[in-house]
This record gives structure tokens, sequence and C-alpha cells, in this order.
């Protein structure tokens, strides 16, 4: 009668037509079961089929579970409270009907059990469906407890079952990026969430205190796709969506208020953060850091600890670290010592290069838009940028040469460094005027008063070090920026001409670097591929004869055509 | 009257004196007498009032009217007899019959003529005469006295004699005048250029026989100096005046200052050359060119293009072989092998002039498939070795251009790659665009396909570089016949490039390198177009893509190293002449000898990606063994090296690698060479500088790679390391502010500025009627001072007659009484 026992049938169209055969067979037993009790037996025929191998049957036994469990669970006809064992329900002296109901309240573990097995299983569709069958039963659950809820503190919810479901979810062994973008449509209602949140910072804990502080990466990257795919609420209002509605004291049902979810989901990030992460989960976090995580933290200063060791890193992690530590910084009064040095030494000529250069910038720009800054820090930055532009490539250096004139638009007293008139020159005075505001800044540091002796006239070498860690120290203000002088002769054109800037005092409207952050290099070369009018093509006049002469015989005197 | 004149008179005062009096005198003064009076005296003749018109105006109407009138009352019954007209007393019928027209002044003179004799004699009553007759006795004494008929015909004989005499005078004048006037008229010939009407015609019968032939000398072409042949020094003084002009021109541009004008066209004209854009270049004697005996036109069209170009190439031949050689002066063996191929062709060209009556009948087909510009069928019939031979020497002459790539493949297909620039150039030549109208189109496509053919050459393996070679001039002509055409193309090659890298990067975050046709075209663009400008729609871009591949392309293997080797040379030519700076360049140098450095640890400088300090491929450039060393020696690396290496041993391999870094090197003392002007130069080359004196260890290296790193570090360490502060470019001085007041010249006074148009009006209206106003009452006032002058005459010659009759009556009482007073004395 049942047909999962014609498993083995060897074409596919005979499958099919078992399957379908099957589903409509299964519906029948599921009818059956729920008319009359008689046929109670016919669940262990759904089971079996539940395990079977074809994809077809599996998922159709899967709807027949959830369609029957859930008539069970409405007509409460599942075990209540504390389940016995089998053997002691038979031995034990219960009514028939409690023995029916003990008998079912099993297969209906087993059923979850198998379920929660299958979502590791290889094929998707059987992994959605036990999922979206799971949380059926978590939905029924919800409404008809099957604990006994005596003491009216307790909310009705199925935490076991949710918390068994998120860890299946977050496998070790396999990716499931995909069932969990799935499930994020149960992360819409408030409860769901806040119990999974709890139930991730519970496997969490679990899991890396097994591994001892290891880095598990497909783990730690089903963890994170879980954790990113949560959206909160931003207002108390928004909480409406909720799977289970509490009868009693729903106002006070921790699933119900904002700042328990705040709480919930900072310490799943937080216990999440505390393991040591692999550089590129790094990344990720540190990418959505600053608008998904900090604003829905109760307390965003905790994540000091975890940003001040991703600044610590380096590189492109540091970079990003950068975005999350100017919130905290911004809006949450976090004092940073050295923040400024830090960032000083960050710039290295790999900023240029890396992929986050435009948000790096960008930030950059608004940490030095401070005009409270001391000028031996902007004077720094600028000398440091400039000396960095010498191996940076022309994309790049169409943001960094703009940045260095708004910093020394930002602060006038950085015009000596390219503008430092000989002693002879009138504008020695304003020079040392501009001196003595400086020192209002910076009264300890002295060597603000050697700068006023050093403006000479002959050739010097350049003071700047490059070396020094601490910018006060790197003696900038006393250099000029030739690199830019440099520049000048960039091959680019446009590179070029912003770099002649320098030869006449800049104006004092400050350039609008955003535009150009994002501009890529085929941009740039569309703006010449592209021109619409071109009057006519200036051509080489020396005549091409050879394919390698020309040009100062560079190629033809070392590589030859064969 | 004469006491009213009197009066104005003595009240003429100078400051009131009016302008017009006799205006208030006519009309004022005379309404003034008639107030009072019923009736007046008007005067009823014509005009009388009339102000405007002129008095003869006036006498000669009345007078028409006046004649008018009488006619109409006399003769109005008179038909015939017309009224006679007369000119003083004469009748001008009379007048008319005068044969000699006589000039009026004779009249005058005649009439005008009034002797004393000819007064008393005619109005003297004989008196005059008498008086005279008393005068002559007296001369005479003695002379009977004649008688007053005899006087009297003596008078009219003499005034006879007097007229004949006048007559004999004018006559004479008259024949003087006109003498004067011949006279005139053959100086007026010779002073105006434009002979008379007259004389023309008095020249024509001669205009045929001599004008003509004047003229005809006249236009005829003069055979007009022509430029005399230069001299080899005056060519060669010409030749560097041009490329130095090119020169100043290739500068301006490199500094970025705008272009005036294409100055491009650099074609060398011959003497011969007739200017109509028509270039022939040597192998294009189609004329002479007989295939087997036969006119080897493939279509009958272009047969008939040819008769027509017939004579021009005939002259042309040889000249455009000068150009030829002129332009390709530098080599001397392409020079050698085009004299080859010429001779070649002038013998066979020969040869076919010889059997060309041989051959005259030799069948049809054969000259088909002489001239068809198919070689791809004959090709598959005959076997390779022979028929490259066969098809060498009976290349066609004239080729249809390609339709397509395909066509162009087929047209190339099976050839040497010398014959395959045969027949390049023959295809642009006999698809000159001054011979057809669409053969602009098609060459410019058969650039774009042979753009397309040599990449398709360089990603053969092995790559047929020598073919690319052999094209480079045809590609050059073209190119520099279709400068616009040759940029988009360039352009698309480009941009196709730079867009699949610009794809690969974003989704992997770095690309391979550039394949070796990418390589290849880059070369190209770097012949093709000037690399030293400012900014260039070719060269720009693809200055931009070496940059893109030699920072976002990571070095993987040997074959990676040798292609961002090239890349890097490439850079070092395109900058070059510029001397710019490429930053790329030096980061991809350094991170190439990083590459070689043994101890990655405790680096005193910067790798710059796509360089990793240390990693997989940090070592592609470490020698596996120092034995390398002794047996390396210096060779190039062929090009194809960049696409696949096969170095199966690790001393090949340690060869490549050595031969890697000297290029390395080499580019970087270039590099040295290029920016030692720069400003940072010492900080651009520090670590390079500091890499070569302290990591990479010279004495595991052959001896020319040690001194050029010893060469290079001193280079480096020589550049002085001061600088002088930057201090902004000197400004002109702001002029001070002056204060003195603006002048600004009013040029029309009175004028009120800055009201509107109604304003303006109202106001001009109001000041002409204020001034009309004031007029008015200067007139009335005058005219009532007038009144009062004329009432006061009036009353002052009232009082004046009154006293004179006063007295009058009071003399003749006085009389009176005086009278009586003596009658009564008498009586007394």
């Amino acid at each position: 009668m049942a047909p999962a026992k014609k498993r083995n049938v060897s074409s596919v169209k005979t499958a099919e037509k078992s399957a379908k055969k099957a589903k409509v067979d299964l519906s029948k037993t599921v009818e059956r079961i729920l008319e009359s009790r008689k046929h109670a037996n016919d669940v262990f025929d759904i089971l079996e089929s539940l395990q079977a191998e074809q994809e077809k049957e599996v998922i159709s036994a899967v709807a027949a579970c959830s369609e029957l469990f859930c008539a069970l669970l409405e007509r409460k006809e599942l075990f209540l409270g504390k389940l016995p064992g089998e053997e002691d329900a038979l031995s034990g002296g219960y009514s028939a009907e409690d023995k029916y109901r003990i008998f079912m309240r099993h297969r209906y573990t087993s059923c979850v059990e198998i379920l929660l097995e299958h979502l590791s299983h290889e094929q998707y569709d059987i992994k959605e469906s036990a999922m979206c069958c799971l949380m059926k039963f978590a939905a029924g659950e919800g409404l008809h407890p099957l604990e006994d809820l005596d003491w009216s503190e307790h909310y009705s919810f199925p935490r076991e079952l949710i918390q068994a479901l998120v860890d299946n979810l977050l496998s070790k062994a396999t990716d499931n990026s995909l069932l969990i973008s799935r499930f994020q449509e149960f992360l819409e209602m408030e409860d769901v969430r806040y119990y999974v949140m709890s139930s991730i910072r519970d496997n969490v804990g679990k899991v890396m205190d097994k591994s001892k502080g290891a880095v598990v990466p497909v783990y730690q990257n089903n963890v994170f796709t879980l954790m990113s795919s949560i959206s909160m609420p931003n207002q108390e209002s928004e909480l409406t969506n909720f799977m289970v509605k509490q009868e009693a004291k729903h106002e006070d049902w921790k699933a119900a208020k904002l700042h328990e979810h705040k709480r919930v989901f900072e310490r799943m990030w937080l216990g999440f953060l505390k393991y040591k992460l692999p550089n590129s989960m790094y990344k990720k976090v540190l990418v959505i850091l600053h608008d998904s995580i900090l604003p829905y933290m109760s307390k965003p200063t905790l994540m000091i600890d975890f940003l001040t060791a991703a600044y610590e890193i380096g590189g492109a992690i540091s970079l990003l670290a950068l975005n999350g530590l100017f919130v905290l910084i911004h809006q949450h009064n976090l004092d940073y010592p050295d923040f400024y040095k830090k960032l000083y030494n960050l710039l290295e000529p790999s900023v240029f290069h890396v992929k986050y250069r435009a948000r790096f910038f960008h930030l950059a720009n608004v940490f030095l838009s401070s005009s409270h800054l001391p000028v031996y820090l902007v004077a720094a930055f600028a000398k440091r940028l400039a000396r960095l532009a010498l191996t940076a490539p022309p994309t790049a250096l169409l943001i960094v040469l703009p940045f260095i004139y708004n910093l020394i638009r930002r602060h006038p007293s950085c015009r000596v460094l390219i503008h430092k008139p000989s002693a002879e020159d009138g504008e020695f005075q304003t020079f040392v005027v501009g001196i003595g505001v400086l020192t209002v800044y910076e009264l300890s540091v002295g060597y603000v008063i050697n700068v006023c002796f050093c403006v000479v006239t002959e050739p010097f070498e350049d003071p700047y070090l490059t070396d020094e860690e601490d910018p006060a120290q790197c003696r900038a203000l006393e250099s000029s920026l030739w690199e830019i002088k440099s520049l000048q002769k960039h091959y680019h054109p446009d590179v070029a001409k912003a770099a002649l800037l320098i030869n006449t005092p800049l104006s004092e409207q400050e350039d609008d670097i955003s535009e150009t952050l994002e501009v890529t290099t085929y941009e740039l070369m569309e703006k010449d591929l592209k021109q619409p009018e071109i009057k006519s093509v200036p051509l080489e006049f020396e005549t091409a004869t050879r394919l390698l002469k020309g040009g100062g015989d560079v190629l033809g005197q070392h590589f030859c055509l064969a | 009257m004469s006491w009213g004149e009197k009066a104005s008179m003595m009240w003429v005062c100078p400051v009131y004196l009016d302008p017009k009096p006799s205006i208030r005198k006519e009309t004022l003064l005379k309404e003034y007498k008639q107030k009072n009076r019923c009736s007046k005296f008007i005067d009823r003749r014509f005009g009388e009032y009339d102000t405007k018109m002129a008095p003869e105006d006036k006498i000669l109407q009345r007078f028409t009217m006046e004649r008018q009138r009488v006619h109409e009352k006399k003769d109005v019954y008179n038909l015939n007899e017309e009224e006679e007209l007369t000119h003083y007393g004469q009748s001008l019928a009379e007048m008319e019959k005068f044969n000699d027209v006589v000039n009026s002044d004779d009249e005058s003179e005649e009439k005008g003529l009034l002797s004393a004799e000819l007064t008393a004699s005619h109005f003297g009553g004989g008196g005059g005469l008498l008086r005279k007759k008393a005068l002559g006795e007296e001369e005479e004494g003695g002379q009977r006295a004649k008688s007053r008929q005899e006087l009297i015909e003596e008078l009219i004989q003499k005034s006879k004699q007097e007229k004949r005499e006048r007559q004999v005078q004018r006559e004479e004048a008259q024949e003087l005048t006109e003498k004067l006037d011949q006279d005139w008229k053959n100086i007026q010939s010779l002073m105006v250029k434009k002979t008379p009407k007259a004389d023309k015609q008095e020249e024509k019968p001669k205009l045929e026989e001599y004008d003509m032939m004047v003229r005809e000398l006249g236009f005829e072409m003069k055979a007009q100096p022509s430029e005399k042949m230069k001299t080899p020094e005056e060519l060669a003084k010409e030749e560097r005046e041009k490329l130095q002009k090119l020169e100043a021109d290739r500068l301006r541009r490199m500094m970025g200052e705008e272009v005036v004008e294409g100055a491009q066209s650099q074609i060398h004209f011959s003497a011969d050359d007739l200017n109509d854009g028509f270039v022939l270049d040597k192998h294009d004697k189609k004329t002479l060119a007989y295939q087997d005996g036969k006119w080897n036109m493939g279509e009958e069209e272009e047969e008939e293009e040819e008769e027509d170009e017939a004579e021009d190439e005939e002259g042309e031949g040889e000249s455009s072989e000068e150009q030829e050689s002129d332009a390709e002066e530098d080599e001397v063996e392409e020079e050698e092998e085009e004299e080859e191929e010429e001779e070649e062709e002038e013998g066979s060209g020969e040869d076919d002039g010889h059997s060309d009556l041989e051959s005259e009948q030799e069948s049809e087909n054969e000259e088909e498939e002489e001239a068809s510009p198919k070689p791809k069928k004959t090709l598959s019939k005959e076997e390779v070795k022979a028929q490259q031979e066969a098809a060498k020497a009976e290349l066609p002459y004239t080729f249809a251009a390609p339709e397509s790539y395909n066509d162009l493949k087929d047209m190339l297909r099976g050839h040497t790659s010398d014959n395959q620039r045969l027949i390049v150039a023959r295809t642009q030549k006999s698809n000159h665009p001054s011979l057809a109208v669409g053969n602009k189109l098609k060459l410019q496509k058969l650039f774009g396909f042979l753009l397309e053919y040599i990449g398709e050459l360089a990603t053969r393996s092995p790559p047929e570089l020598s073919t690319i070679d052999k094209l480079i001039p045809e590609v050059y002509a073209l190119c520099q016949m279709f400068p616009d055409a040759a940029c988009k193309a360039m352009q698309s090659i480009l941009g196709d490039a730079a867009h699949s890298m610009e794809e690969t990067l974003e989704v992997k975050g770095h690309a391979a390198f550039p394949t070796l046709d990418m390589l290849i075209y880059l070369k190209v663009t770097a012949l093709l177009f000037p690399t030293s400008d400012f900014r260039h729609p070719v060269t720009t871009p693809a200055l931009l893509f070496i940059s893109q591949a030699l920072t976002k392309c990571p070095v993987r293997s040997l074959q990676d190293l040798t292609s961002g080797l090239v890349l890097c040379s490439l850079g070092v030519e395109y900058v070059s002449f510029s001397k710019r700076f490429l930053p790329e360049l030096i980061n991809f140098l350094v991170g190439t000898l990083h590459l070689a450095v043994q101890d990655k640890a405790s680096l005193g400088y910067i790798v710059v990606p796509p360089f990793r300090a240390s990693g997989k491929y940090s070592d592609l450039l470490v020698l596996s063994s120092s034995e390398s060393c002794r047996s390396w020696s210096k060779k190039s690396l062929p090009l194809s090296a960049t696409q696949q290496l096969d170095l199966g041993n690790d001393p090949d391999r340690d060869t490549h690698r050595l031969t890697c870094l000297s290029t390395c090197l080499d580019l970087v003392k270039r590099c040295c060479l290029l920016y030692k002007d720069l400003p940072s130069f010492t900080h651009i080359f520090q670590p390079i500088r500091t890499l070569l004196s302290k990591h990479l260890s010279t004495q595991t290296l052959p001896e020319p790679l040690q001194e050029l790193s010893s060469e290079i570090v001193e280079a480096i360490s020589s550049m002085p390391v001061t600088q002088s502060a930057l201090v902004f470019d000197k400004r002109k001085p702001i002029p001070l502010k002056l204060l003195t007041p603006k002048i600004v010249e009013v040029l029309d006074y009175g004028k009120k500025r800055g009201s509107t148009r109604e304003e303006r009006e109202k106001e001009r209206l109001k000041h002409k009627y204020k001034r009309e106003f004031k007029g008015a009452l200067r007139e009335i006032r005058k005219d009532s001072r007038f009144l009062a002058r004329e009432k006061l005459n009036e009353v002052m010659n009232r009082d004046a007659e009154r006293k004179r009759k006063v007295k009058e009556l009071m003399g003749s009482l006085a009389t009176q009484e005086g009278e009586w007073k003596s009658l009564k004395r008498k009586k007394k």
C-alpha cells in the first residue's frame, strides 16, 4: 500500500508518476489518520517516505507531515507537558486517549528530528521544504504550546525548536547561504528574530568554544550570512509582526521590546566578533558595520575593542575599520588616542591600489575637514600624500591632488608647503604672523619656532622624514611639495593640469573630490576615446619602417621579432 | 508817408530794432489804418500779395495773362494770321533761313557796334555829316563839296566794305578754330589712352592681321621660368626645414598648447608634380605592365581608369620613385630590397614587352587567371613550394580592395611576407582615392582590416611578427592618408581592450597581462601617432592602458614578467621624447628588481602593487644557481616569450632571468636619464637605490649587470638632493586704485539721460510750449509797441499839422492884421 516501497524504480518517468501517485497516496493517508485513530499506524508510512531517496517523494512527504501534525497540534492531539518514554507510556497508567497522544507526540518528535536532519541535505529543495515545514510547526507550537504553561511569567514560544533549527542552519561543513536567504523571510517576524538571535549567540558560543578559538571559515561564513540578513527595526512601534501572539502580558514580553532586541543583537554580534575571524570576514563585517550593525546596538561603544583590533591589523582592514571608528568618535564621543597618528601611518602606497580607495579618501576627507586640527598635522598629511602620489596611478592622483589642495585651503598656514618665499620678499612678514597664529595651537612644540628661522633662499635638502611615525616630528612644515612639482610632468594631461595649480595661489573655493572618487581608469580613457569632435589627428611624421624601430629603439634593443 | 518814415526813423532805437519791421508795416499797420474804415483798396493785379513769387515770374505771368485776354478779344476770328514771332523785332522765320549759322555774338557784335559815325549818320539828322563834311573840307581844303546823295552812297559803300572785311575776318577765324580743333583732337588722342572710336574704326582692317597676332602672342602660354633643379644640398636643406617645422609643431603640442591647424601633410612634392593629390609609388607602372603579353587589368572599368591615368603616370613614374627613395633614405636594406624588386619588375616588364606581339592571341582564360585578384584559387591547385615561387613571379599588379576582413585574409594567404606587403601596397595604389569615388572608403576599411590582420598574425602560434614588420610601412602610409579613420580604428581597439580589462578587474580585482597582439598594437600606435603630445586622442589612452596593465596585472610567471618588461619598454618609448613622468613604470621596475632579491626580510623600501613584499611569486627572478652567471651573455628576448616559454631546465631559466634582469636594469638606467630633471628625482629613485645598493647582491650577477647596477647607483647618488623652496609664479603686480576723477565727455548737452521716452517727449513739448509762449508774448509786446509807436506818430503828425495850420492861420491873420494896420496907418 505504501508507495514508498516502490522505491527502486528505474525509469524517471515512472518515478515521476509514482511520485505523483505517492503524493496522492500520502495525502489520502493523512486524511485517513485524521479521520479516525484506527489508522494511526499509517503515520509510519509517512515517516518512512520522509526518509526516501527520491527528492519528489521526500518533498511530498514533508508536505504531508506538515499537514498532519499541524492539524494534530490544532486539535491538541499531541501530548502536552513532559513526554514520558514510549515504553513507560505503554506500561504506565495512562488512558487510551493519553496513550494515543503520547504515541503521536513521539511521532512528531521523530518527524522533527528527520526534518532537522534534512536541513543539511544535498538537495536545496528538500532543505527548503524541511525548513518551511519546521517553521510551520514552530508557529503551530507557538499557538498550541506543547509545554504546560501554568506559570504566568513564561511566554509560550517554541524556543527549543528554533534553537535546533538554527543549530542545523549554521552548518560547519556546507555553505548554507542560499537557505539562509530563504530563511530571511521568517526573520521579518519580531519574535522569531529575537529568538533566532539568542540562539545564534548560544550556538556561536558553543561551537567556537569547541574549536578553541580557531578559525572555522565555513561556519563563520554561515553565521555571518545569517546575522547580516537580520534587519533590525528602527522603532518600538514597528514591532507588530509576531508569529506567536501572547495572550497575557504581551507588552511585557521581551520579544516585544526594542531595547531587548537591541541587547540580544548586540550580544550576538559581540559574541561572534569575540573570536578570531578570517581576514576576508573582517572586511565583510567592517563593510556593513557602520550602517547595519552600529546603529542597532544598545551600546555601540562596546564595539571599540573589535574596531581597535581591526584597526591594528593594518592594510585594507584598517582602512575599513576607520568607518566604524569614525561613527564611534563622531556620535558616541569615543576618545581615541593617537587617532590621527594612526591614520597618518595608514598612508602607504597601497592605499592607492586597494578596492576601498574611494571610501578611505571620503573618510580621510571627513577626518581632516576640521579646522581645529594643528597645522603641523595637516602639513604632515599633505606632505605624506604628496610623497605617496609619486607612486600612484592617475585615477588616484586625480583624487589626491585636489585633496591636498583642499587641506591647504582649509589651513592657510599650510600654504608654506607650496609657497615659501625668501626673506627678501615682502611676504615674509605675513608668514611670521601666520606662524604666530600657529603657536596658539602648538605652544608646546618647539620646532615651530625653528620654522621661523628655517626660511632660507638657497636650495636645501628635503627636511621631511619619511620614516617618522609621529606626524609632529616629521618636519613636514619645513618642506615643500616638490612631488607635485614633479607631477607637473606626469604623462596624463589631466593630472599634469591639476598639478600645475600650485604655480599660482589656490582659489578660495574647495574642490569637490566626491566626483572623482569613483572614477576608473577606463572612464578616464573614454574621455579621450569618445571625444566627439577631433579637428585633425596629429600624426607621427617620422616614417615608420620597422616594427621595432622608433621611440628611441628601446623595444628593439631588448626584444627581437622571433 | 514821408512823415511816417521820418517819424519811424526818429524812433528807431538799436535795442528794439525790429528784425522784420516791414512785415509789421505791411500787415499790422495796414490793419490799423483800416481800423475804422468801411472800404478798402485791394490791388487785384496777379500775384500782388503773393510774397513767395519772384518779381520776374510775376511779370511773366501777368504778361501771358494780358496776351491771352487780348488774343481772346481780338483774334477770335483771325484764323490764318498767326502772330509773327520776332526776335528783337526780326521775324524768326526769316532768321531760320540763314544758311550760315551765325553766332549770336556776331549779331550783337554788329548790333552793338555803335560807332560815333554810325550814330551820327543814322540819328544825327545830317548835322553830323555836315559837320564831318565841314571837317573834311577843312582837311582837303578846296575840294568840291559832295552832294548829300553822294555822301549817303559813300556811307553805304563804306559800311558794305566794312561788312565784307568783317566777313573775311570771321572766315579766317573760323578756319583757325577748325585747325585748332584738329590739333586738339590729335593731342587728346595722345592724352587719353583710349583711342576715339573713329580711330578704332580706322584700324579695324588691321586687327585681323597684326593685332590678332599680338594678342595671340600675349595670351600664349609663355614658357615660364620653372624652378631650377635643386642641388642635393638645397634638397637637404629643405628637408631639414620641413622637419624643423614639424618638430616645432610637435613641441608645441607636447606643451599642451592648442593646435591651430593640422599641419601634418608632409607629402613631398616633386618638381613634376601636378599637385592633383595623386601619389604614385614605385611599383605603379601599370601602363607598362603586361603580363604574359596581356594588358594585365583585372576589370574593364579599371582599364578605363588606367587609360585616363596613362599620361600622368608616364610622366610621373620616375619622380615617384625618387620620392619613395627619399622617404626611405635612412634604411639601406629596405631600399636595396626595393631596388631588387624594381629591377625584377622592370625585367619582367621588358620581357613582357617583347613577348607582347607573339602572345597576342593567347587564350582568354589565362589572362583572367592572371588578372583576377584571387590568389587563393590558384593556390589550391598548386604545390606549396613551387606555387610560392610562381606566385611571386606572377603577382598581379592590381587588386580589388577587400570588402571584408576575410577578403583580405584570402588575398594575403600563402604569400611570403614581402609579397604580402607588395599586395597591400598595390591594393592601396590601385584604389587610390583620386581614381574613383568610393575608393576612399575602401582604403579606410582596408586600414581597419590590416590592423585586424596584424592582431591575428600576432596571436598565431608562433606569431608571424616578421610579416607584421613588413606591413608596417603600408599601415603607416594608409594612416597618413586617413588620419581620422586610423584614429577611430585604433581607438576602438584600445577601447575594447581596456573595457575587457576593466570588466575582469571588477570581477576578480586583477587581470591577466595583455596578450601579444595588444602589445603589438601599442607599439604600432607609437609608430603611427606622436607619443609626445600633451593630449592625443590615441596615444593618451594607449599610455593609460599601459599604466593600467602595469598596476593591475600581477606577475605570476616569467611570461608575465616578459610582458611586463615589454610594456615597460613601450612606456619608456612613449615618454622618451616628452620626458613625462610615468610612476607605474618605476613601480614596476622596482617590483621586478625586488623579484631578484634573495633575502626579502627587512626591506628598506616599499613595494607597490601588483607586487608584494613576499609571497608565492616573489622569487621569480632569484637565480637557482650562480653557475649560470658565467655562461650568460646578453641576447635579445623574442617577443613571443610573452606568450610561451619553453624553459625546461634551470640553466635556461636562469639565462632568461638574467636577460630579464638586464633589460630591467637598462630600463632603469634610461629612466634615470629621462627623469633627472624632476625635482623629486631622489625620492622617486630612492627605492631603486636602496634595493640595488643594499639588497641585490651584485656579486652573484654577471659582470655587465654589475656594471649596469653600479652605474645606476652612481647616477642616482650624483643627483643633487637639494631643492629650492616652492614659490608661486611671479604675478604682475595689481595696479593701485586710482583716485583721479573719471572724466566722461558729454557730447549731447541738455539732453536728459536716463529717463524714458515718454518723459523725454513730455519734457520736450513743455520746453517747446514755453518757448512758443515766450515768443508769442514777445511778438505781442512788439506789436503793441509798434502800434503805440504808430499811434504816437499819428498824434505827432496830427499835432505838427495842426501847429503848421495854426501857424499858417496865425501868419495869415498876422499879415491880415499887418495889412489892416498898414491900411490904418495909411488912412491916417
